[in-house]
């Protein structure tokens, strides 16, 4: 590859500049409208709807030369999606990426929101496959969006009672519905509510983008976003007994993964990067070899306690 | 009892281009009052009810109803955000197909306790209990509450859509049918249900039927409609034993004795 000459034709950032003038007029409504879902003209991105195409084009819309890129799936930086998306923009935009989540500028993401605390300035992009949260209770597109005009959201708590009588609590576990600055019923995309805490008042900002429905809504930073519930049947987020067994992180997000047939297994960290710097750090958990002797991975937890 | 009707409709009229549904559509509902919309299929009694209801704009002329406040205002001059409040918290609407009317997809408590939700309730053991309360009422067992409408009996799904209305203690109920597609024993026992609902609370209902049973049981007054008119009007006694108009008449006679 000889540099730009071997590159097709593209425009910086895969979009022409009609597009993301008119993708970012569509994110500075929804940033003015805090929760509030905005129509916009999504374009056919080159990959299948169902793999990002919504957090690709607001990405590609608010891409700058000097942004540095990370994008997660599933909490990973090495999984096929955030692989792929990586190499997209390095491609279309030549912008520095990065797995680090402290050096990133803008970090697209689907499923998870990174453990490391976001800081000003830092963009979180969603990739959204259902932006309306009320769609499976009340089908009539014309009917879901009056309501959120007349703020009619009692819907919502219907279903928030179905799982209390069927399961004896609230059995959603992701897309729980927030309530924005005390108006916008959202829908926080397919984020396990263990991550639902880190939206409120955060100091990033968040965009969300939905390719197929062809919605952007947005959180500026700072905005307070509220979990539903019931009185008597508060939110709480998911907990978990285990440590990571690699890093020995304790109050995070961790994945399960069945290491033998067996019946074993082990939890980690969803967050990858969050779990390498850890580990980078000294923390090792009892899931590593203990070729460097029980009394690391010891001290580390007496460290860490 | 007030001495103001809690509705009043004067001259109200719906067109299809040039085919008029119904006109010249003018009577009042008083409270505790059940009047019944009589008349063959096609006469105009559903659009008339979806018309006053605000489920379907009218033509022409007015429909008043009394506020809790004691605002008098025609139902076009509130705004949408108004009509669907009232619609849901002063005013109940019974479809004469349950599954019209429910959430077929959750259950049966969760049905009942939607409007609770709607205007602001946040207590699940609350709402629970309220819903569990109502199901009673209707004569579904408590033990059902978890199951969901599809699981209902007809005539269940029409008591349960009843209890769905009525849990926020509406003044005005409209009914299209409410005994339409049930069998003859369990009609009976909804009208039961309803005759006693309709005393104990004092509501006021608009009843459309095509059976001159269902009204004669529960109707103080009678509209009889024929071709978009209204061709008869009175008390439901009156009307039935000493009908004055011949399409009236032809009704009357066409009961069958027994």
């Amino acid at each position: 590859m000889t540099g730009t000459d071997a590159l097709p034709a593209y425009n910086f950032a895969y979009l022409d500049e009609q597009t993301k003038r008119m993708i970012r007029r569509a994110i500075l409504k929804a940033i003015a409208i805090p929760g509030y879902q905005v129509p916009f003209a999504s374009r056919e991105m080159p990959m299948p709807y169902g793999w990002g195409t919504g957090g690709v084009q607001v990405t590609a819309s608010v891409l700058g030369p000097d942004d540095v890129l990370k994008v997660i799936d599933q909490g990973a930086d090495d999984t096929t999606n955030a692989v792929s998306i990586r190499a997209f923009f390095a491609k279309v935009a030549d912008v520095a990426t990065t797995t680090k989540t402290t050096e990133a500028t803008i970090i697209q993401t689907r499923h998870r929101i990174p453990e490391t605390p976001l800081e000003a300035g830092q963009i979180l992009v969603y990739q959204v496959p259902i932006p309306e949260p009320l769609r499976f209770l009340e089908p009539r597109e014309t009917e879901t969006r009056v309501m959120h005009g007349l703020e009619e959201y009692g819907l919502m708590h219907v279903k928030l009672y179905e799982d209390i009588a069927q399961h004896g609590h609230i059995a959603t576990t992701y897309a729980y519905p927030v309530k924005v600055e005390d108006r916008y019923v959202m829908d926080p995309s397919p984020v396990p509510k263990f991550d639902n805490p880190k939206m409120h008042c955060s100091p990033a900002l968040q965009l969300f983008g939905a390719g197929r429905e062809k919605r952007i809504y947005a959180l500026p930073p700072f905005t307070d976003v509220v979990s539903l519930d019931f009185e008597d049947h508060p939110f709480a987020i998911q907990r978990f007994e285990a440590h990571c067994a690699l890093c020995d992180a304790r109050n995070v997000y961790l994945d399960e993964v069945v290491t033998d047939d067996r019946g074993g297994r082990m939890f980690v960290c969803s967050d990858t990067d969050h779990c390498e710097t850890r580990r980078t750090e000294g923390h090792r958990g009892t899931g590593l070899p203990q070729t460097e002797g029980g009394e690391t991975a010891s001290t580390s937890r007496e460290a860490a306690e | 009892m007030s001495t103001q009707p809690i509705l009043s409709i004067r001259d109200l009229a719906r067109r299809y281009g040039a085919f008029v549904a119904c006109a010249n559509i003018s009577f009042d509902v008083w409270p505790g009052e059940v009047v019944a919309i009589v008349g063959e299929s096609g006469s105009g009694k559903t659009t008339l009810l979806n018309c006053i209801s605000g489920r379907m704009e009218r033509s022409s002329g007015e429909v008043r109803y009394r506020m809790r406040d004691g605002r008098f205002p025609d139902l076009q001059d509130l705004s949408e955000a108004e009509r669907r409040f009232l619609a849901r918290t002063d005013w109940g609407f019974v479809h004469q197909n349950p599954a019209d009317g429910l959430r077929m997809r959750v259950s049966a408590g969760a049905n009942v306790g939607e409007r609770l939700m709607a205007i602001g309730d946040r207590h699940y053991g609350n709402i629970r209990q309220t819903a569990a309360d109502w199901l009673e009422r209707v004569e579904i067992a408590a033990m059902r509450i978890d199951d969901k409408p599809v699981s209902f009996s007809g005539g269940m799904r029409q008591r349960l859509q009843i209890a769905r209305n009525l849990v926020t203690h509406p003044r005005l109920i409209f009914m299209d049918e409410p005994t339409g597609g049930l069998d003859v024993s369990v009609q009976a026992r909804v009208l039961d249900l309803l005759r006693m609902l309709v005393a104990d609370l004092g509501l006021s209902v608009v009843i459309v039927t095509h059976d001159l049973a269902v009204a004669r049981l529960l109707s103080q007054r009678m509209i009889v409609m024929k071709s978009g008119h209204v061709v008869e009007q009175g008390l439901t006694d009156r009307v039935l034993d000493d009908p004055r108009h011949p399409y009236t008449q032809l009704l009357v006679a066409s009961i069958p004795e027994n």
